[in-house]
């Protein structure tokens, strides 16, 4: 469908006097090239074209990336129910980030800035299409961190697959929003505590994996075994879904990794690198620690490696160099792997999807290993601010892994504690759980052969 | 009459569809199944944690004849369906009371 927009803008370059709208478009560009120079007026379109891009890419990454992951590794009678919750979290989240959520994570809170922001742009009051955040429109920046805060509860979904009531699923992630992302994210990003400690945290190793990491084991425990679970067999029944799921994710990841610079310049290319290379390497690394402990490669082995890498790099993408990003793919591969499939085992609790063993598991490794490989001399572009020695920044990733871990944890076992009562108990029935989620809680089958 | 029910290997289906129709049979009912007898299960493996699944594919042929096809039906489905190795399924023969065709009304031999 063309509009009047579009139709005007292919006429320009048609027609008499062609010549002279192209000199006058010219001199326009290097003007407006000047501008952004010096400190933007108006927003820069190569910046702004790309950001544009890197939410979209973003959020493909959890509708249909993320959804199709999980919902090939759930039973058949729970398909939709994982699709539906990825899709409900979306449209949630976009509804409590434009009220409150975007303004509580990145404006100035005043007195408590350093733990929370302020209620400023609530309902997004001062965007307008004019708004700038750095080089490019705000609007654009806010949809972009929109994106991630739809994602980051998404991640949760895995830990509770097939047994926790729809309800108290939405109460959940409504609450654990304002409660437990925002305020991470305020701290990392916007401003607050963890900020002047010089963490390097690119594009959310803490904000969104630990924090969703923890969360889902801390629900994995509250919530309780699947039933039957461990010695009833549950394979996955799609593991195409699963694969196809994971390849979304690992492209999308582009947007998530390299559009964190929220600009389209050396360090996102950078980024961009940096992300192939951990999770190519990841995913090999999953593959022959697989292949050599249990005999055979596995497609879903291969795909949950690549996932693992794509989140150990994601604190590490601005600031450490392709070498650097070898040896985390390398160690995230090997780790999750060994969380996934040992710790798990071994613990004895229920992560259906292993958010837990991928997201926590690695955003830990990611996150303490940036330390080490943003040095400098292992090719990363340096230490954050106050701290000048690998042991230093180490720490300082320490500080960060752990507040995160702490305050998560501790404040999602309150939201369910909550919910359970707001919901009267957070799983559904035996008998639903028995029939899957598909009939019982939304009255669909999945398939219908 | 008689029903004869067979469980055999799926990748033996074209054979026996083949020698059936050579013996004179030109109806039959396929259902996928899941079985075993003394054939072992197999192993499979997610994220670690590995489950035995004793449960086999296998297909289940029902085919009804008339006394007098019997033997040359059950030799022809026997020596297609076999491939010598452990799980090549069973035949079972069960009396048929009747057998009606639905379109015409027709019965007992004429039905088959």
């Amino acid at each position: 469908m063309m509009t009047s927009t579009e139709h005007g803008r292919g006429r320009v370059l048609e027609g008499p006097g062609v010549r002279p709208r192209l000199l006058a478009g010219v001199a326009a560009a290097m003007l407006l090239g000047a501008q952004s120079a010096f400190g933007a007026d108006t927003a820069n379109s190569g910046d702004t074209a790309w950001m544009l891009t890197a939410t979209a890419l973003v959020l493909f990454m959890t509708i249909p990336g993320l959804a199709l992951f999980y919902a090939g590794m759930v039973r058949s009678k729970n398909v939709l129910s994982v699709l539906m919750q990825c899709f409900a979290i979306t449209g949630l989240m976009t509804i409590l980030w434009v009220v409150a959520g975007y303004s509580l994570a990145f404006e100035d809170g005043g007195s408590v800035q350093r733990f929370i922001g302020g209620l400023d742009k609530a309902f997004l009051a001062g965007v307008t299409v004019d708004s700038l955040s750095g080089t490019i429109p705000e609007t654009v920046f806010m949809t972009f961190q929109m994106t991630f805060a739809i994602i980051t509860p998404a991640l949760i979904v895995g830990a509770f697959a097939e047994r926790m009531k729809f309800a108290a699923l939405l109460w959940f992630m409504g609450i654990w929003l304002f409660v437990v992302y925002v305020p991470v994210t305020h701290w990392v990003w916007g401003g607050g505590w963890l900020g002047s400690w010089g963490i390097h945290d690119f594009a959310g190793g803490t904000v969104v994996h630990i924090n969703a990491g923890v969360a889902g084991l801390v629900a994995a425990l509250v919530l309780g075994k699947r039933n039957g679970y461990p010695t009833t067999a549950m394979p996955p029944h799609n593991l195409s879904f699963t694969l196809m799921g994971a390849s979304m994710l690992w492209v999308g990841w582009f947007g998530f990794n390299a559009g964190s610079e929220l600009a389209a310049d050396g360090t996102a290319g950078m980024a961009m690198a940096v992300t192939q290379i951990a999770t190519g390497t990841a995913a090999v690394a999953w593959m022959l620690s697989e292949w050599l402990s249990h005999g055979k490669p596995s497609v879903l082995g291969i795909a949950s490696g690549a996932v693992a890498g794509l989140v150990a790099i994601t604190p590490a993408s601005g600031s450490v160099g392709p070498m650097g990003a070898l040896v985390i793919g390398a160690g995230a591969g090997v780790g999750c792997f060994l969380a996934a499939t040992r710790l798990k085992r071994a613990i004895g609790y229920d992560d259906s999807l292993d958010v837990f063993g991928v997201h926590a598991v690695g955003g830990i490794i990611g996150a303490l290993l940036t330390g080490i490989f943003c040095a400098p001399g292992l090719g990363g572009i340096g230490f954050g601010e106050g701290n000048d020695s690998i042991s230093s920044q180490f720490a300082a990733q320490g500080v960060g892994v752990l507040a995160t871990v702490i305050y998560s944890g501790v404040a999602s076992f309150v939201i369910l504690m909550i919910t359970s009562a707001l919901t009267s108990g957070l799983r559904v029935s035996d008998d639903e759980e028995a029939e899957g989620l598909d009939l019982t809680s939304h009255d669909e089958r999945g398939y219908i052969l | 009459m008689k029903l004869i029910i067979a469980i055999i290997k799926p990748f033996k289906l074209d054979d026996v569809r083949e020698a059936l129709s050579d013996v004179g049979v030109h109806g039959m009912t396929v259902t996928e199944v899941k079985g075993f007898g003394r054939q072992k299960g197999h192993t499979e493996l997610y994220r670690g944690a590995e489950y035995v699944v004793d449960f086999l594919p296998k297909i289940k042929l029902e085919v009804a004849v008339d006394d007098g096809q019997l033997e040359p039906v059950v030799e022809a489905l026997t020596s297609a369906a076999r491939s010598g190795k452990i799980g090549d399924g069973k035949i079972f023969v069960l009396d048929l009371l009747q057998a009606i065709r639905i379109r015409t009304g027709e019965t007992a031999a004429d039905a088959l």
